[in-house]
């Protein structure tokens, strides 16, 4: 359970802060403080057992058949890890304490630092991959939040989303690379994937997994052409650059290095990739640090190219080449830490971090200027120093390393001439601020509190011990790392301070003296890099990429959604047509057996008024009145091919949906332009359009040619059979099929009725109606005589009728649809014929109410089977009861009276409510006819 | 008696009639009811999502006729998780526009409950006919919802989408009626067994038909090239009803995948695997276009439309796969992006009230009044959107990569889920850094107005939604490898259904 809480305990602190920040700022950081010590407590308790060589690894499943478990693991390598993560934690904490001004928000600072130090524990004690890669990205994102803390300042949102980016970049393409890894492996667990190195580097997948992963880790490190993340995530409070993004988080990517060392390495590609990419880094960034003007920059060129150092290192996939990667990963967290909180006690005492500009802190801060001091030289590898004995071995490494080939001198020598660049920027770091002339400075300077330089004086002693008795202070937890890195026994590591005179000591000598040169020569290296350095940087290059592909894709996206209907009505009927014109094309089209039937003359004339109107809709669309009245021709000559095709319900249905829907279409064109504006000549569009209908429409005929000519095998024979009283209450198969078989599309079909009515009423309400120029202008006699003196009379007749049809239906065509229909259309013609107030104030229904209650009653006729236990809308229902005795209940009745009031309620909403807008737009002639009667009302 | 079936279809609908017939102008009383029939349908849709756990089906004949001759409503794996999920945002979301929304208009309560019978009915029937039924009163009422309390803007956006869905309405008749022409049924597991019988003279036209209803589904689920509806649609609509329409997308990829692997599946004789070849390629197209649209977007509300379409691409293209991880993969990450878009569009709203005059515009605004709040959320929202550890989308996009490794066309999609992170994460940061650390203050004498405990529950509920749906990742991909199992056999439902 332990390492579970190692990596809880800080995760649980994220709101430890946050809860605390309203009790001051000393409560705050103790109770970030609290759960960091806590874990590094139980961190150390099994700091004995790890050394001895032990590996506790514990695991619960959590999506298991994605192999993602929460498995954890504590190694040699993981204890290190999370021994920096914690120690160097705790001591950024004290110091951030006293860094932090009053203005910032402290709480919310440790809660991203405990949410950091939570995820980073995660990456470096994950047993299992997947969960690597799941806490490896919360480090990015944690980062991001710190990085931008002090958001107010444009620089620190750049810097982090810059960050954000190229690390996630990275982040996906480990998490990528680890999937596949898992993949060849057949588990995602390290146990298994550290002891299958042969099976993976002998995999077909070997190289592109290795890039994936190596692009992870080198985003996260750092390094070249991936680095310039760091310089600009300075602006960073300091605790968070020294913390993040020098001595843990940036580690991860070598971290990873080492972790995968087994299962990646000791491949051509792993040596010629990784070395030389961190061969790049350690020299690149090593010069450029010597020309950084701001301390924080040169500190973090400076880190860049050590993890350059460590990656080389890991990169020659020797045993002893990666005890000494281990080893320098420990003491660069250690100085480089101690200088970036150095860094920031100049920059908060002086209040500039401008090298320029300091000079002569000596004399004002001596207690920082000896930590610096001691700091720089572990940094640059000054003997009796920590950084000196890493230094040195991998020199000697560099030395012996066989692979090279015909160029045993390269790696050699650029290593060295890294060793001299490093010292140069080291000696400038220390002489240009604490030396020379006293620069004028924003603040006085002086030395900080206590406890801002307590927290540095930790880790410049362990800097002095580890480089004077590095075998008893580091030697045990070095074994033991290595022995994990290793997957094996790492051997004896010698860890003396003198070797005897070899070529590491030439090469360290050279660096030492050669970079003090370098150091003086400097001015004249200033002149000469302006000129020869293009004013080329990575944040320049991000920033015009990311502008351009934002560009670029606002381009696309305005381009492709225009705004335009009938561009997507396009999209939409030509991927229609090439849907269902693909498979007619591919396997052709084959009429079925069916003979045609004759043509009589009277068909050839109706379908010709029916193509005719069709194309005479689309042609006059513009003259919108006489549109809506040829449109009804369609509707007409369709009705009556219902009636020639024997079927009279559909007939009949769809001359009342006809005669309704024209009704409506011109009391909607009563307040519209009566006309469409023209759009201009004979465009492209309409080319393209014209061919799209014609294309569309003529594949619609093909198709039904094609289903009309086979012969129908249907379920409809079973309707048929079994359409008659009492088992489908009635005998006409279309009413039937309405109220009984498909009663449940029935039911939608009206909830879609009532829907209809209600939305239109919601939207009229809302609606902010604007008299329209053009609307269709109103004949003197809006009343005829004839109209109003038939329709009345009408009425009662039409209703009578509906009644008739209604009760028909269930053996003759007919329904509560189709009654429903011409009941509306008797209303309706009263609203025509008599105006809106005269017949409103004669029918005081709540049409509304009317159409909810049709629905309700075909629901609750269809509930009615639940009391017999049988299912929804079983219409036809036999009940016994005790005294009655057996009884029949048959509800399509009911049903069908649901339907039908549904209907007329539905479209009596709809009518009035477009009726009403009419008598708005009234409103505004009234002003001009004021003398003359108002004919709406009675 | 598996009466329980019906009731996320009758339960709103019922609500729908008893609000208007009983509860008047009375608002807290049509919220009482609205409220109640909402925490219904969700209870009974978590109860359905138990049931079907088991690896059981579920039929009920209405009107007791025998299936293929009546309609059935069929309860499969993948219908209880839709309807459950309905259920969860439905609550959520009528929580929200209770806060306000609902008072803007009438009706909202009768418009609201309608949508979600339409949508829980589509998820339930095994009738291809009333499947049709259930788009019509979920078009309906989404048009209705989408235009809610007015303006030009809303009105402009319903009018484009009722024209393309009553093109598409008519499509799905002709395509429904053109199957029912060659099958002879409408019963889903009936045509699914007709089509397997049918003679290759019968090639070309049904599945000229059946790539032409897929093509209806397919405007519904916002594919490539029927996507250029829905971002202007969906930043239009009033927030509560935005995060309800993150379901309404569903029906769309629901219908693809069920018909694509029940009648056009394997065993489908002519038309067998029919989606197969077209389905992955097009998704990753909509999943490309989709986040290029959200990083080319000048308004967050826009941008979320378009993470929509990416997401749907997302996992239809994981689904395009056809295997059972593949499908698992994708339904996992359909339940996911669900309810992250849900939360998206109501936490958005709460955040753009805070911003001034420039409301979700991607423009310098005003500093939040509730910056950190609403921070922490969009943050937490933004980390499940984008597919970021911890939460579900990274989980997603895990289960899909590994669904792809090994599978023709994997490269691509590795390739193309890892670049659109990637984006992904660039358009989120630079999105969250210009709303939350770009500001400006708040003008003196200006007020940006704070959001509720109310505005807020909605919100944080359906964070925790999101939470518990990461935590219990390991009993939730168990549910939807099963479910991937039922749907690539189709003779499981096929014997369900017509018990034979």
């Amino acid at each position: 359970m332990t390492p579970l809480f190692i990596v809880l305990l800080p995760l649980i602190g994220v709101l430890l802060p946050l809860l605390f920040d309203r009790f001051g700022r000393l409560p705050c950081t103790l109770s970030a403080a609290f759960p960091t010590l806590m874990a590094l407590g139980m961190l150390f308790s099994m700091g004995p057992a790890v050394m001895a060589g032990e590996v506790f690894v514990i695991s619960w499943p959590w999506v298991e058949s994605l192999g993602l478990n929460l498995a954890f693991r504590v190694d040699g390598l993981g204890f290190l890890f999370a021994l920096l993560i914690l120690g160097i934690g705790a001591l950024v904490i004290m110091y951030a304490h006293y860094y932090l001004t009053n203005d910032d928000p402290i709480g919310r600072f440790f809660a991203y630092l405990m949410l950091f130090m939570g995820a980073m524990l995660g990456v470096v004690l994950s047993e299992n991959v997947l969960l690597l890669a799941f806490f490896w990205e919360m480090t990015s994102l944690s980062s991001f939040l710190l990085i931008a803390y002090w958001s107010h300042v444009p620089a620190a949102r750049q810097g982090a989303r810059m960050a954000l980016t190229i690390t996630g970049l990275g982040g996906l393409g480990l998490f990528a690379g680890l999937v596949m890894l898992g993949n060849m492996v057949g588990s995602y667990d390290l146990s298994v994937i550290l002891a299958s190195g042969e099976l993976i580097r002998a995999h077909e997948l070997y190289v592109p997994m290795l890039l994936l992963v190596l692009l992870g880790a080198f985003t996260k490190s750092a390094q070249f052409p991936f680095h310039f993340w760091l310089p600009n995530a300075m602006t960073a409070p300091t605790p968070v650059s020294a913390y993040l993004h020098s001595a843990t988080m940036v580690k991860a990517g070598v971290f990873l290095l080492a972790r995968m060392h087994p299962a990646l390495a000791g491949s051509s590609e792993w040596f010629f990739i990784v070395t030389g990419v961190g061969l790049l880094t350690l020299v690149f960034a090593a010069y450029v640090a010597l020309f950084k003007h701001d301390l924080k920059g040169l500190l973090a060129y400076s880190t860049i190219s050590h993890l350059g150092l460590i990656t080389v290192l890991f990169g020659f996939g020797t045993k002893a080449a990666a005890i000494v990667g281990v080893f320098h990963i420990m003491n660069h967290a250690a100085f480089k830490a101690s200088l970036f909180m150095t860094a920031g006690i100049v920059d908060h005492e002086c209040g500039t971090r401008d090298i320029r500009v300091l000079g002569g802190l000596k004399k004002y801060m001596p207690i920082t200027f000896v930590l610096a001091l001691l700091g720089s030289a572990a940094m640059a590898g000054i003997p009796l120093f920590n950084g000196f004995l890493s230094k040195e071995m991998f020199f000697y490494e560099a030395w012996k390393l066989p692979l090279m080939g015909d160029y045993p001198w390269l790696v050699p020598a650029i290593a060295t001439l890294g060793g001299l660049l490093s010292m140069a920027y080291s000696v400038r770091l220390v002489y240009d601020v604490f030396f020379g002339e006293v620069g004028e400075t924003p603040k006085k300077p002086h030395d900080p509190p206590f406890g801002m330089m307590f927290p540095v004086g930790v880790l410049v002693a362990i800097c002095v011990a580890v480089g004077l008795f590095p075998e008893p202070i580091i030697g045990p937890l070095l074994t033991a790392a290595s022995a994990a890195v290793l997957f094996g026994d790492p051997g004896a590591i010698d860890l003396s301070l003198w070797h005897g005179f070899n070529a590491a000591v030439v090469m360290s000598l050279i660096a030492i003296f050669g970079g003090t040169l370098f150091f003086t020569q400097r001015a004249r290296l200033y002149v000469l890099a302006d000129k020869i350095w293009p004013d080329l940087t990575g944040k320049k290059v991000f920033e015009q990429l990311v502008e351009a592909v934002a560009t670029a894709m606002r381009t696309i996206t305005s381009t492709l959604e225009n705004g335009s209907l009938q561009r997507y009505i396009a999209l939409l009927l030509g991927f229609s047509v090439l849907a269902a014109g693909l498979p007619l094309v591919r396997f052709g089209i084959e009429p079925g057996p069916m003979a045609m039937t004759e043509i009589d003359f009277v068909s050839v004339v109706m379908w010709l008024i029916l193509v005719v109107c069709s194309l005479a809709t689309a042609i006059l669309h513009q003259r919108r009145l006489v549109a809506v009245i040829v449109i009804g021709v369609v509707g007409l000559v369709i009705s009556l091919a219902f009636v020639q095709l024997s079927g009279p319900d559909l007939a009949l249905t769809q001359l009342s949906v006809e005669i309704v829907t024209i009704l409506l279409l011109l009391l909607a064109l009563f307040v519209l332009p009566k006309s469409t504006p023209h759009e201009g000549g004979f465009t492209l569009r309409q080319a393209r359009d014209i061919v799209l209908a014609a294309v569309a429409g003529l594949g619609t005929a093909l198709m039904a040619w094609l289903v009309m000519t086979r012969p129908l095998e249907s379920i409809s024979r079973f309707h048929l059979e079994n359409a008659n009283y009492p088992v489908g209450g009635g005998n006409n198969v279309v009413n039937v099929t309405l109220v009984d078989f498909r009663g449940f599309d029935t039911m939608g079909e009206i909830s879609v009725l009532l829907v209809a009515g209600l939305g239109i009423f919601a939207m009229l309400q809302g609606l902010d109606f604007k008299y329209v120029e053009g609307t269709i202008s109103r004949a003197r006699d809006r009343y005829p005589v004839m109209l109003t003196s038939f329709s009345r009379p009408l009425l009662a007749l039409i209703i009578l009728i509906s009644i008739y049809v209604f009760f028909r239906g269930h053996n003759m065509p007919g329904g509560g649809f189709i009654a429903g229909l011409i009941t509306s259309v008797a209303l309706i013609l009263q609203y025509l014929a008599s105006g809106i107030d005269w017949a409103s104030e004669r029918m005081r229904i709540n049409f509304k109410l009317l159409a909810a209650a049709g629905v309700m009653l075909a629901v609750l006729s269809g509930m009615v089977s639940w009391l017999a236990g049988l299912p929804f809308m079983t219409m036809a229902v036999q009940f016994s009861l005790p005294v009655i005795g057996e009884f029949n209940v048959v509800s399509t009745l009911f049903f069908d009276l649901g339907v039908y009031l549904t209907v007329i309620g539905s479209m009596m909403v709809i009518l009035s409510n477009l009726g009403h807008l009419g008598q708005i737009e009234e409103e505004y002639d009234e002003n001009e006819r004021l003398t003359e009667a108002d004919p709406w009302k009675p | 008696m598996n009466h329980w079936l019906i009731f996320p279809i009758l339960i709103p609908i019922l609500a729908a009639l008893v609000i208007p017939l009983f509860a008047g102008k009375d608002l807290a009383l049509q919220r009482g009811i609205s409220l109640t029939a909402s925490l219904a349908t969700m209870f009974a849709g978590l109860w359905m999502l138990r049931l079907a756990a088991g690896g059981e089906m579920f039929t009920y004949a209405l009107g007791n006729w025998p299936a293929p001759f009546g309609i059935v409503l069929v309860l499969d794996g993948l219908s209880a998780v839709l309807v459950a999920l309905t259920g969860v945002i439905g609550l959520f979301a009528l929580l929200y526009a209770m806060q306000g929304t609902d008072e803007k208009g009438p009706f909202f309560h009768v418009l609201f409950q309608m949508q979600i019978a339409g949508i829980c009915g589509a998820f339930l029937t095994g009738d291809l006919f009333n499947l049709f039924v259930f788009f019509e009163i979920l078009l309906l009422a989404s048009y209705n919802l989408l235009v809610f309390s007015g303006g030009e803007k809303r009105l402009r956006a319903g009018v484009h989408y009722v024209i393309l869905n009553l093109i598409g309405s008519g499509l799905f008749l002709l395509a429904v009626g053109t199957l029912y022409g060659v099958t002879g049924t409408l019963n889903m597991a009936h045509m699914a067994v007709r089509v397997s019988e049918l003679g290759a003279s019968e090639t070309a036209l049904v599945q000229a038909s059946a790539l032409l209803l897929i093509v209806v589904f397919a405007l519904k689920a916002a594919m490539l090239p029927l996507y250029l509806w829905l971002p202007n649609v969906y930043s239009s609509a009033t927030a509560p009803v935005a995060a309800l329409f993150s379901v309404l997308t569903k029906v769309g990829v629901y219908a693809i995948l069920r018909t694509s692997t029940l009648i056009f599946g394997a065993e489908a004789g002519v038309a067998a695997d029919l989606l197969k070849p077209y389905l992955m390629p097009l998704a990753l197209l909509t999943l490309v276009l989709g986040w290029i649209g959200a990083m080319g977007s000048h308004k967050l509300r826009k941008m979320l439309g378009y993470m929509i379409i990416a997401s749907l691409g997302l996992m239809m293209a994981s689904m395009g796969l056809f295997t059972t991880a593949g499908i698992s993969a994708g339904i996992y990450y359909m339940l996911h992006s669900t309810v992250v878009m849900a939360l998206m569009f109501l936490l958005v709203d709460l955040i753009a009230r805070q911003r001034g005059p420039v409301d979700d515009a991607l423009v310098v605004g005003w500093t939040p009044t509730q910056g950190s709040m609403l921070g922490v959320l969009f943050f937490g929202a933004v980390i499940a959107a984008a597919g970021l550890p911890p939460l579900s989308g990274f989980i997603g996009k895990m289960l899909i990569l590994q669904a792809a490794i090994d599978q023709p066309n994997g490269f691509w999609m590795w390739a193309i889920v890892l670049i659109t992170s990637l984006i992904a994460l660039v358009a989120l940061s630079r999105a969250g850094s210009l709303v939350f650390f770009k500001t400006d203050d708040v003008p003196p004498g200006e007020s940006a107005g704070r959001a509720s405990l109310g505005d807020f529950l909605p919100v944080v509920g359906l964070l925790v939604c999101i939470a518990l749906f990461t935590a219990y990742s390991g009993p939730v991909t168990e549910f939807t490898n099963m479910t991937a199992a039922q749907l690539l056999e189709p003779s499981f439902y096929i014997t369900n259904v017509l018990g034979r």
